[in-house]
């Protein structure tokens, strides 16, 4: 086991980790933050996305190790206390989803996204998810939550 | 074939029941867990050697005994009004992302007059929760939603006769609304909670409670945003996967390396030693318990095992010949007219093959499950579509009566049909029991995409002849082995021979979304699209011809008109189609419009226009929510998905090997509802998948003239 500090949320979480074990584990068991999501195990499905200093990272994929001392943002860690991230509440208004399990996933794609892109063409966006399978089928319904939350933030 | 306690069901129920089941068990544990039975009984002291006697199976029976599988009819098993005025409901029905979670509350806030938004459903806890045989063949709506419904009546009827006694006033005089009962004369009014005081409403139901009629829905008919819909997008909802209790520890199964292999040796010293790790052996089971993942992965690597395979099992390559020599005879179908007549009086004849691949469920939540023991009662927690089922499989399993099993499913990460068995609850049990604490067994992809069933396979034969003016005069039609949901026409034959034969399966299978209405709609709607051509009749005119049945008709009319079908014509690189038909209450006709690039011979779903009929719509985005889905789902199966498979192994279960549709593959979609307030609701989570596949077929063809037969049509472009 080797020792790791983890900026996670803001919050830095010291954690004892094995070699070699990946971020999702350590959110999801060290540090229960269960909102990340194991779908595949090999970075092909989106529903483990975090943010790491900004930039979608899929944590199925990447060791704990090499996220420590960076900044890692999870699903839990987007809204501000009771206010939803604009793209969460794109979300919801849009009922974009329907079993919720690729959700987190998504809105944190989606907010990485937008972070760079704050106009996405309907190309763009499916080109930035095409890593995330939503199986419910509901992409159309994520496109317009996509575009929503997209107005909503230009106009801050 | 798992033997379902079907003796006392309702038939359509039991049959509808067969068609979901799933193709046998993969665990049977060698422990007749004697042991610990015995140290149970010796508490309770003399004549126990008797009971030891007893027959396992007799020992289950009389375990059972006191489970009933009907619905109670008594108020108090399905409603409680608490002291605070919120409403509590039970059911047996599960929530995997279709929303009746959603729509259930609002029927019941429809008759109860309250706020919907002051009801907490109870769903698939079998303790707190009336049996129920599951969550499949779109029976929530139907079944469920009147029951629920019949219950708010009468909890309404007895709150308002609570407050007419206290009041000592006639019930007639009073209202019912917002959760107050009121006396309009005197002003006064009491909240359901203040008349309840919490006490459970005692009353066993009559069946002629009056139901408000869909076209005064006040709650029930409208959009009403998905319940906790807050918690998905926050990361907040726990899912089996997320849940945690003290002591918790991780599960792993080590699979066999092909199907039917069984264990031979096992050299389990080396993952004994490995810190908290408990290792089980029994029978052909093999499995691992660990403080955490790693270590049960370690542990799991630790483990040299040997297993005796079974050579020579069946492939992709000769699965579809496999299926018509292995049919089980005793054929079930049904016959009218004559149609070898009709055939040889025939002008225009066809007889063509269509043929459907496996495919997987693929829910983005992989099978899991928590399993607990408590002294002799064990409680799991699993992601199963059939709590009930999955609670008798565990008794079995375990030779303890059902009544010491408690099943919870927390709302899930989708299931679609692929989540009837409770093999990861069995597995988790199995682990808890040795471990003597907690565990937890989360599938990996690759075991989900393996050990889990798939959609079955199947073969269909259809003959048919029709005049030249377009009458259809006869059809034959055979399925094997994919089942026969949907299996009859809509259309109106007079000579009609029609017949499903089973066979056992090379692969595990059992209930996908729709059945088998996916593969027999596939063929009856391609070979409907191939007779027109032969007529030289427009593929929509030629349908409409040999439809009487209004609901059919107005759905495909209603999908034409807004498509404006017939508008322009196919051309080389962009083909219409159109296909419908009618399964489980739920009327669909589908338009598609796809581009094909000439050079790569790839092709793009362009449009999409469904058209569907449910009766009473209960939640219109809820609905329009899952005809979508169905259509993105539907064309993974009908363009690319398949289970590749070799000798009693899988080829492509990886996400990377096995392609689902994603964002690029989603079309434009247009939904037209026709909501029929006047018909009862039916369910809506299956029949709209039909559609898609037979459409774009018949588009493809309309194109480029090659027809395509088999599902998926084009996992590598069109041929030609």
């Amino acid at each position: 086991m080797s020792a790791l500090t983890l900026d996670v949320n803001g919050a830095k979480h010291p954690v004892d980790t094995a070699p070699e074990e990946s971020l999702l584990s350590v959110l999801r068991e060290r540090l229960s933050l269960t909102g990340t999501k194991y779908g595949c195990g090999e970075g092909q499905c989106g529903a483990c996305t975090v943010l790491l200093d900004g930039r979608p990272v899929r944590s199925c994929r990447t060791k704990a190790s090499e996220a420590a001392g960076r900044k890692i943002v999870t699903i839990e860690g987007l809204a501000s206390g009771d206010r939803l991230h604009p793209v969460q509440a794109a979300f919801l208004d849009a009922e974009a989803f329907q079993c919720g399990f690729c959700t987190p996933g998504m809105i944190v794609s989606v907010a990485a996204l937008l972070s760079a892109k704050p106009a996405p063409s309907a190309e763009d966006i499916a080109s930035a998810l095409g890593g995330n399978v939503c199986r419910c089928g509901t992409y159309p319904r994520i496109v317009t939550a996509v575009t929503q939350a997209a107005r909503a933030m230009r106009k801050g | 074939m798992i033997e379902t306690p079907s003796a006392g069901l309702d038939p359509d129920l039991a049959l509808e029941l067969r068609q979901h089941e799933v193709d046998g068990r993969l665990h049977s544990f060698d422990s007749s867990f004697d042991s610990d039975r015995r140290t149970f009984l010796k508490t309770l002291g003399g004549g126990i050697l008797v009971c030891l006697t007893v027959p396992s199976a007799l020992a289950q029976e009389s375990g059972r005994a006191g489970i009933t599988r009907e619905l109670p009819q008594d108020l108090a098993s399905w409603l409680h009004v608490g002291e605070d005025g919120r409403i509590t409901a039970f059911t047996g029905k599960v929530e995997f992302g279709q929303n009746i979670r959603t729509s259930l509350a609002q029927q019941i806030a429809e008759e109860l007059h309250v706020d919907v938004g002051a009801i907490d459903l109870v769903m698939g806890d079998t303790d707190r929760c009336p049996w129920d045989a599951g969550t499949f063949g779109s029976r929530t709506t139907p079944t469920m939603g009147p029951q629920l419904r019949k219950m708010a009546a009468i909890a309404r009827t007895l709150l308002v006769n609570l407050a007419a006694q206290r009041w000592g006033t006639d019930r007639s005089r009073l209202t019912a609304e917002a959760g107050r009962v009121r006396n309009p004369e005197t002003g006064a009014s009491l909240s359901y909670g203040e008349l309840s005081k919490g006490q459970n409403l005692v009353k066993t139901s009559a069946a002629d409670v009056p139901l408000t009629p869909a076209p005064e829905w006040k709650v029930a008919g409208t959009p009403v945003p998905k319940a906790n819909g807050r918690d998905f997008v926050t990361g907040r909802h726990v899912y089996t996967s997320d849940l945690t209790r003290p002591g918790l520890l991780h599960g792993l199964v080590l699979r066999r390396p092909s199907f039917k292999a069984t264990l031979a040796s096992v050299d389990k010293d080396a993952a004994e030693k490995l810190p908290g790790v408990t290792v089980v052996r029994d029978g052909d089971f093999l499995g691992v318990a660990a403080p955490d993942r790693e270590t049960a992965s370690r542990a799991a690597t630790a483990i040299k095992a040997t297993w005796n395979e079974v050579p020579g099992q069946p492939s992709n390559q000769t699965l579809f010949a496999f299926l018509r020599k292995n049919a089980v005879s005793g054929e079930q179908g049904s016959a009218t007219g004559s149609v070898d007549e009709a055939m040889a009086s025939a002008d225009v004849k066809l007889e063509r093959t269509y043929t459907v691949e496996y495919i997987a469920h693929v829910p983005l939540e992989t099978r899991a499950a928590v399993a607990e023991w408590t002294g002799d009662k064990l409680t799991v927690w699993t992601g199963s579509q059939r709590p009930f089922a999955v609670r008798d499989e565990l008794a079995d399993a375990f030779h303890i009566p059902g009544d010491k099993v408690r099943v919870i499913v927390p709302d899930t990460g989708s299931g679609y049909g692929g989540k009837h068995a409770g093999d990861a609850a069995v597995e988790a049990a199995r682990l808890a029991k040795a471990a003597g604490k907690p565990v937890k067994v989360t599938w990996s992809r690759e075991e989900e995409l393996t050990w889990a069933y798939f959609r079955p396979a199947g073969v269909l034969d259809v003959k048919s002849g029709a005049r030249r003016d377009g009458t259809l005069t006869a059809w034959e039609f055979h399925n094997y082995n994919s089942g026969p949901a949907a299996i009859g026409t809509p259309y109106a034959v007079a000579n009609q021979r029609i017949q499903f034969h089973p066979v056992p399966s090379p692969l595990r299978q059992g209930s996908y979304r729709g059945l088998a209405a996916t593969a027999n709609h596939f063929a009856r709607e391609t070979h409907m699209d191939e007779l027109a051509h032969a007529l030289s009749l427009d593929p929509l005119a030629f349908r409409l011809k040999n439809i009487t049945d209004a609901r059919l008709k107005a759905v495909f009319e209603a999908a034409a008109a807004k498509f404006e079908w017939g508008k322009r014509k196919s051309t080389k690189e962009r083909g219409f189609g159109i296909a419908g038909g009618t399964d489980k209450g739920g009327y669909l006709a589908t338009c598609v419009d796809v581009e094909i690039d000439g050079k790569t011979r790839r092709m793009r779903i362009r449009r999409v226009v469904a058209a569907f009929e449910c009766g009473a719509v209960v939640n219109p985005n809820g609905l329009r929510n899952q005809i979508e889905g169905a259509i993105v789902q539907s064309i993974g199966g009908a363009l690319f998905e398949a289970v590749r498979f070799e000798n009693g192994r899988i080829l492509n279960a990886r996400l990377s090997q096995y392609r689902v549709p994603r964002f690029a593959d989603a079309p434009e979609i247009e939904i037209v509802v026709l909501n029929r307030k006047d018909l009862p609701s039916a369910g809506a989570g299956e029949t709209p998948i039909v559609g898609l596949a037979p459409a774009v077929g018949n588009a493809i063809f309309a194109a480029t003239g090659v027809r395509l037969r088999g599902l998926p049509l084009v996992p590598q472009g069109i041929p030609g």
